[in-house]
């Protein structure tokens, strides 16, 4: 059983919690992210590390399904059934890189955090886009500022920051400084075109993906990722991953596979669909 | 003697697809003593020879006719610590019963379900202690917790070695519990014979990925004088071929995770879905392919069907099985090979086949399938791929100085040592995907050489 130690509501759709696990904190890293199962009825959901404290590890959560909106029900003292990790791989980070951009889009943010931070720690300079649909679900501007040379803001209804979408501001971003790299999380959408708008100016994008999952071990084959014709698994072969040549439109399709199934079990347990 | 063996009474075909208990209801007491008695005790006997453990075969089933069961549940488990287990799911056929004697003029002697019926009575009716042996003052880490692990752990422990075992999954068992379905192999059953190993005293962790939570490396400085990795074949083979990428393929590790893992047969209740539609093909002619397509059937699915490349005398799984798919009204498309999958939006929507004979004998002693260029398609909801599994790979690749082969599969020696000393390797990561009961082979092997390397 894993406790939680933390948890702080960034806003009416996001936690913030620290989950007591010893050795997954101590063997963490950014890239890394665990599986949790709330009990023993429960599905196998995965989280990006966001960071660690302690014995604690820290993950930032939006209530989207069935599980997520469980477990912003659970307070701190309560017990996780399950909690494994880490999974997948640490990123490679260059340290010969002079300047390295992130895209954020909503929760996205949250993955992105600890990606950035090992940049800025071997002395990369690091610069942010980061979107979100207003500026009450606008998470870690204060994280990123502490490491970020520019913070580009927008907001869909215009907020905070520029109205519109990170895509909307990203070429005049891409005028005023040279990356090296940049690291995209967020929708697939978004990751989609973002990524698309960057590999056509040259420039090297990775993103991060959270597909699917069972067992998180390689064992099921549910999060494969097409890449040219290279099929990949998500949680042993990411979940980072260059983005050129990946197959979107073929993860959105999986992704949505059980939308139904979702919308029965949070009818059932009085979860509104919005 | 009766010429035929003695039946175990099964559910009907009916009614049996509706659900997920046991197909086959086992022994009763009398029915076990009676098939006992078609036991002739040879002298030298081949059955022991045949089984990959060499249980005293003879031994049970004299206690059995004698009525002696707690007797015959001794004798099995000094050599077999799962015989609930190994009695439903090892292929007799071609192990035991296949050498023995009885069988070559009339039915062999049913030695899987005398075996069953031990282990059966004894989660019943005997209850295990704590081992009572001098304590040899040394632990070992198991890596995994399917059937090598396990049969590695019972060996330890009864010789007072501490074990601990780690588990990746939140339940133990391996395989036994994420990919045979419970109509074959009760969970529960599981579950108890795993809990005699509780009660001897081994230690299980769940969720805990060694090459992740915790390395080797740091297993060996916690003070574990070996470790055994018994991490199995947990990844699924990919056919290659056009259109394998879209929604409604499953691989069926993730199909039989779903249902035997995660308890989606029972969703809404247990939150982790399954979708399988009306027609399912399942590709591939193992065992793993028949619990896939008697799972499907069971979720409602009413067309069914195995592509196989090869003809049915070449079906790879157990007899009892291709028996107990065909009774539920699975239907055999054999000699056809998968070539494409029509997808409509990345749904999968038809699969295409390439027309098979079989030609002149190939490596594996079977006539090769060779293609006609005659196709036939298959419409489909969803296809489960069930064409077999590569070693895991994650401990080799937390531990680069391991050595496998170009398979993947690690390397060991006569010992079952690995490249890297103390550390031993067996069942599946090693031989690819085998049996069961090769892996218990395998993990009591390697117990008894650690015992040998480091003091018994």
């Amino acid at each position: 059983m894993y406790k939680i130690l933390e948890k702080i509501a960034l806003n009416k759709d996001i936690d913030y919690l620290v989950v007591e696990a010893p050795l997954v904190a101590s063997h963490a890293k950014a890239g890394h992210f665990i599986l949790f199962r709330i009990d023993e009825m429960g599905e196998r959901i995965p989280l990006t590390i966001v960071g660690t404290k302690g014995d604690g590890v820290e993950l930032i959560v939006q209530k989207v399904g069935y599980t997520t909106c469980k477990l912003g029900e659970m307070k701190v003292g309560d017990f996780l059934e399950d909690f494994v990790g880490p999974l997948g791989n640490q990123i490679e980070i260059h340290p010969e890189y002079k300047r390295v951009l992130g895209i954020a889009g909503g929760v996205g943010a949250a993955p992105l955090l600890p990606q950035l931070r090992s940049y800025h720690e071997v002395g990369v300079k690091v610069d942010l886009v980061i979107g979100a649909k207003n500026k009450e679900l606008m998470i870690l501007l204060d994280e990123f500022r502490e490491i970020c040379d520019h913070v580009y803001i927008t907001t869909d209804d215009g907020s905070l920051g520029e109205k519109g979408f990170v895509s909307d501001i990203l070429d005049d971003v891409l005028d005023k400084e040279d990356y090296d790299h940049a690291i995209v999380i967020g929708p697939l959408i978004m990751m989609k075109h973002v990524s698309k708008m960057l590999l056509d100016q040259g420039i090297d994008t990775a993103v991060s993906l959270n597909p699917i999952m069972i067992d998180g071990t390689g064992m099921c084959g549910n999060c494969r990722v097409l890449i040219g014709d290279q099929t990949y698994f998500a949680c042993i072969d990411g979940p980072d991953f260059p983005a050129k040549g990946i197959d979107f439109d073929l993860l959105m399709a999986r992704q949505g596979y059980y939308d139904e199934e979702e919308h029965t079990c949070k009818i059932g347990r009085g979860y509104d669909e919005k | 003697m009766m010429k035929n063996r003695v039946k175990m009474e099964e559910l009907d075909e009916q009614t049996r697809v509706t659900h997920f208990l046991e197909v086959a209801c086992g022994y009763q007491e009398d029915e076990a003593v009676f098939e006992a008695s078609r036991c002739l005790d040879c002298k030298n006997p081949r059955c022991v020879d045949a089984c990959p453990v060499e249980i005293d075969i003879p031994g049970f089933i004299k206690a059995i006719k004698e009525r002696d069961f707690a007797h015959a549940y001794r004798v099995i488990t000094e050599d077999n610590i799962l015989p609930s287990i190994c009695g439903r799911v090892c292929p007799q056929e071609s192990q035991c019963e296949g050498a023995c004697i009885v069988g070559i003029k009339n039915e062999a002697v049913s030695i899987g379900a005398l075996e069953r019926f031990v282990g059966d009575y004894a989660c019943e009716h005997i209850k295990t202690k704590k081992v009572d042996v001098k304590k040899l003052g040394y632990k070992v880490a198991l890596v995994g917790s399917g059937p090598a692990s396990l049969a590695c752990a019972a060996v330890l422990i009864d010789h007072g070695v501490d074990v601990d075992v780690f588990e990746a999954l939140h339940d133990y068992g391996g395989v036994l519990m994420y990919g045979i379905p419970s109509f074959r192999l009760p969970k529960d059953i599981v579950k108890e014979e795993i809990q005699v190993l509780k009660d001897k005293g081994v230690m299980f962790h769940k969720n805990v990925l060694v090459g992740k939570s915790i390395t080797l490396d740091e297993l060996k400085e916690e003070g574990y004088k070996a470790i055994f990795l018994g991490t199995g074949a947990g990844l699924p083979s990919a056919l290659g071929i056009p259109g394998e990428h879209a929604s409604g393929i499953y691989y069926a590790n993730e199909f039989l995770t779903r249902v035997n893992l995660m308890g989606s047969n029972n969703f809404p209740s247990f939150k982790t879905p399954v979708k399988i539609g009306q027609k399912v093909a399942v590709i591939g002619g193992g065992n793993v392919a028949m619990d896939a397509a008697r799972t499907a059937r069971r979720l409602g699915a009413s067309e069914v069907f195995i592509l196989y490349r090869r003809d049915m005398d070449s079906l790879p799984a157990r007899k009892e099985e291709v028996h107990h798919a065909i009774e539920e009204g699975i239907d055999f498309r054999l000699l056809e090979s998968p070539v494409m999958f029509e997808e409509e939006h990345y749904q999968v929507k038809s699969v295409k086949t390439e027309v098979m004979k079989l030609g002149d004998l190939d490596q594996s002693g079977r006539r090769r399938p060779v293609g006609t260029k005659e196709y036939r398609v298959h419409q489909v909801d969803s296809v489960i791929v069930a064409i077999g599994q590569s070693p895991n790979p994650i401990v080799k690749r937390a531990t680069p100085e391991l050595q496998t082969d170009k398979w993947g599969r690690i390397v060991t020696n006569d010992q079952g040592e690995t490249s890297i000393k103390d550390v031993y390797a067996g069942g599946d990561i090693v031989l690819g995907a085998a049996t069961v009961i090769l892996a218990m082979g395998a993990g009591k092997k390697a117990a008894f050489e650690m015992l040998k390397k480091f003091g018994h």
